[in-house]
């Protein structure tokens, strides 16, 4: 690199995806100190950072879609839902405990029907894409319901605890979920993590940013435009399906509310909550929302309407999310020096 | 580039379409549009406007079948094969309207392209930025169409005329055997068009392209860099000569282009 585009690079709004450039060490940032929080933290505060890991996980996926790529699913809790209902009927049904094996199941799963649905939805961009992926996502939660022989209908269907490792865990269910899982799952997390994050600075990953960018030109330039649209959509299945077992294993329960359209709707907002233009905004997102609503249904039962405010405040003042406010303010601060 | 003349072009084509015709319901796009591109020469599409410029370009680079008719690159037929498979097979395409990636950097949009022609996409956990060989290849690029000094610089906050010249680098990115150009320089200042075209002309020759197809709109510059021009007029070819003949010919000139003869000559 000549020192005439160095000097560039400190005069152009590069300088603002700096942050960017180090999301994998906020990553591990992150990962660092949740690893410490069993220390301080209460029980009751690591009952919440379980799901977090499991959101976070499903938000990675969700970004390489939406953010990498640019293609908004409003039916990814279907992918979730496969997760869970793949814990179910392994521990349940089958009585399979093996965590590796169930996890490794859910994503093998989730990659399978995300190939059949993917092919048909991806040929779609914007609005037509939301609208299919909401409508595969309806479609899963009504035969979830609805088959009460196979799912359990409203009733869910019962996740046993799996062994990790091979181990039992004999202690209690706070215990286990806040001792031996969490570590389990904060792993999985550091390692899916890291995973994404070499995908999003792959060439693979350059290929999603050029078909988000313009995806007319990008054909022109050899991407196979419906080739990696199917590819990033069956990766973020696999993700979304991981999620959604850590979510099922921690209540004990593989409810179809996990795939209503709502629930899709939650990680949407996660997303915009973090920011999807970061690789951790998310996640990030992911943790405020677990928290946020976990403060708000403590003061009041119209928690919905707090969140949709925070949502609308959100969308109008902080359009870049949590993670591009502090980018945002980080690279004024680099700049006033 | 140079060398290119009548002659070669009666010898076995790079490129040519065999009596292609395009029609949208009733209305006639393109009717029986035959012509050649010889190896090294760099060839004019001009004619008014609704004369099937862009819908000719559009029907050689894959995005449109033509109702009828060949397109044959390199003694295969190729009409309709798709943007992908065409680039893979040695041609590319640079568009009438700035068309870039935005929020990309110059770097990373030249590497999408590098990254196609060196097939690195099958394993999506290896590095981009640590691969020698398609980083090279990228600077090569950069500097071989001077916008090595804007590697770094986001897509969105270039000139007119740089995105031009990225729109432009892209294409060569993938080491093309022909290149299409939709009106390279439409849309910037006179000064900086010939600065565009002179790059483009020395780029082509650096990077072995062994032939251009341009659209152009400005006389001025038909008139100095093609060695041929093939005029349109409502989707049937009018004229197919060199520049010298066509200027020679003012009836021609105000039935295809509208507008007076150009006074500057050929370069060369």
């Amino acid at each position: 690199m000549s020192e005439q585009s160095l000097d560039l690079s400190l005069t152009t709004p590069v300088k603002r995806t700096w942050p960017r450039v180090k999301g994998v060490w906020v990553l591990i940032g992150l990962i660092a100190v949740m690893a410490l929080m069993p220390l301080v933290a209460s029980p009751y505060a690591l009952l919440l950072l379980v799901p977090f890991i499991g959101y976070a996980i499903a938000l990675f996926g969700f970004n390489l879609l939406f953010g990498t790529t640019g293609l908004l699913s409003f039916g990814h809790a279907l992918f979730l839902g496969v997760g869970a209902y793949t814990a179910s009927t392994l521990t349940s049904k089958f009585g399979i405990l093996s965590f590796e094996l169930i996890v490794l199941t859910s994503a093998v799963v989730s990659a399978l029907v995300a190939v059949i649905i993917g092919v048909l939805c991806v040929r779609y961009t914007r609005i037509f894409f939301g609208m299919l992926t909401l409508a595969f996502g309806m479609l899963f939660h009504s035969f979830l319901f609805k088959f009460y022989s196979v799912t359990g209908g409203d009733q869910g269907m019962r996740v046993l605890r799996p062994l990790l490792l091979g181990m039992e865990w004999r202690g209690g269910k706070t215990a286990f979920l806040t001792g031996p899982f969490y570590y389990y799952v904060l792993a999985l997390l550091a390692l899916l993590g890291v995973a994404m994050w070499r995908i999003t600075q792959s060439p693979f990953g350059l290929h999603l940013k050029a078909i988000r960018e313009n995806a007319g030109k990008a054909a022109y330039v050899g991407v196979q435009i419906f080739r990696m649209r199917l590819a990033a959509f069956v990766i973020s299945a696999v993700y979304g399906g991981i999620g959604g077992t850590i979510l099922a294993v921690t209540t004990g329960l593989a409810d179809p509310e996990l795939a209503y359209w709502t629930h899709s709707g939650n990680l949407v907002f996660m997303a915009v909550l973090g920011g999807s233009g970061t690789f951790i905004g998310p996640a990030v997102g992911a943790l405020a929302f677990v928290l946020l609503q976990d403060f708000v249904m403590a003061i009041t039962q119209y928690w919905r309407f707090v969140m949709g405010g925070v949502l609308v405040l959100l969308v109008i003042f902080l359009p870049q999310g949590l993670s591009g406010a502090v980018e945002m303010l980080w690279s004024r601060k680099g700049g006033d020096k | 580039m140079q060398q290119a003349q009548a002659s070669s072009v009666v010898d076995t084509p790079l490129f040519e379409t065999i009596g292609v015709s395009k029609y949208y319901g009733a209305y006639r796009a393109l009717h029986d549009v035959s012509f050649r591109v010889a190896d090294g020469e760099f060839v004019s599409i001009v004619g008014p406007n609704g004369a099937g410029k862009t819908t000719l370009v559009n029907v050689v680079t894959g995005l449109l079948k033509p109702t009828v008719g060949e397109v044959r690159f390199l003694d295969r037929d190729i009409a309709g094969v798709g943007p992908v498979e065409l680039a893979r097979r040695g041609m590319s395409r640079a568009f009438q309207l700035v068309n870039v990636f935005p929020a990309l950097t110059v770097r990373e949009t030249l590497a999408v392209a590098v990254a196609s022609r060196l097939r690195r996409i099958a394993n999506p956990f290896r590095s981009l930025s640590r691969d020698r060989e398609l980083q090279a290849d990228v600077e090569r690029v950069a500097e071989v169409l001077r916008l090595h000094a804007k590697l770094d610089s986001v897509a969105s906050t270039l000139s007119q005329g740089e995105k031009k010249l990225l729109d432009i680098a892209s294409a060569f990115a993938l080491n093309p055997t022909v290149i299409l150009l939709d009106e390279p320089t439409s849309g910037v200042s006179t000064g900086d068009k010939h600065a565009i075209m002179e790059v483009l002309v020395t780029a082509a020759k650096a990077a072995g392209v062994r032939a251009i197809v341009q659209v152009e709109h400005d006389m001025d510059l038909v008139a100095r860099y093609s060695h041929r021009i093939v005029a349109l007029q409502e989707g049937t070819v009018l004229a197919d000569m060199p520049p010298d003949q066509f200027f020679a010919d003012p009836a021609m000139i105000s039935a295809v282009v509208g507008t007076r003869p150009p006074t500057v000559r050929r370069a060369s």
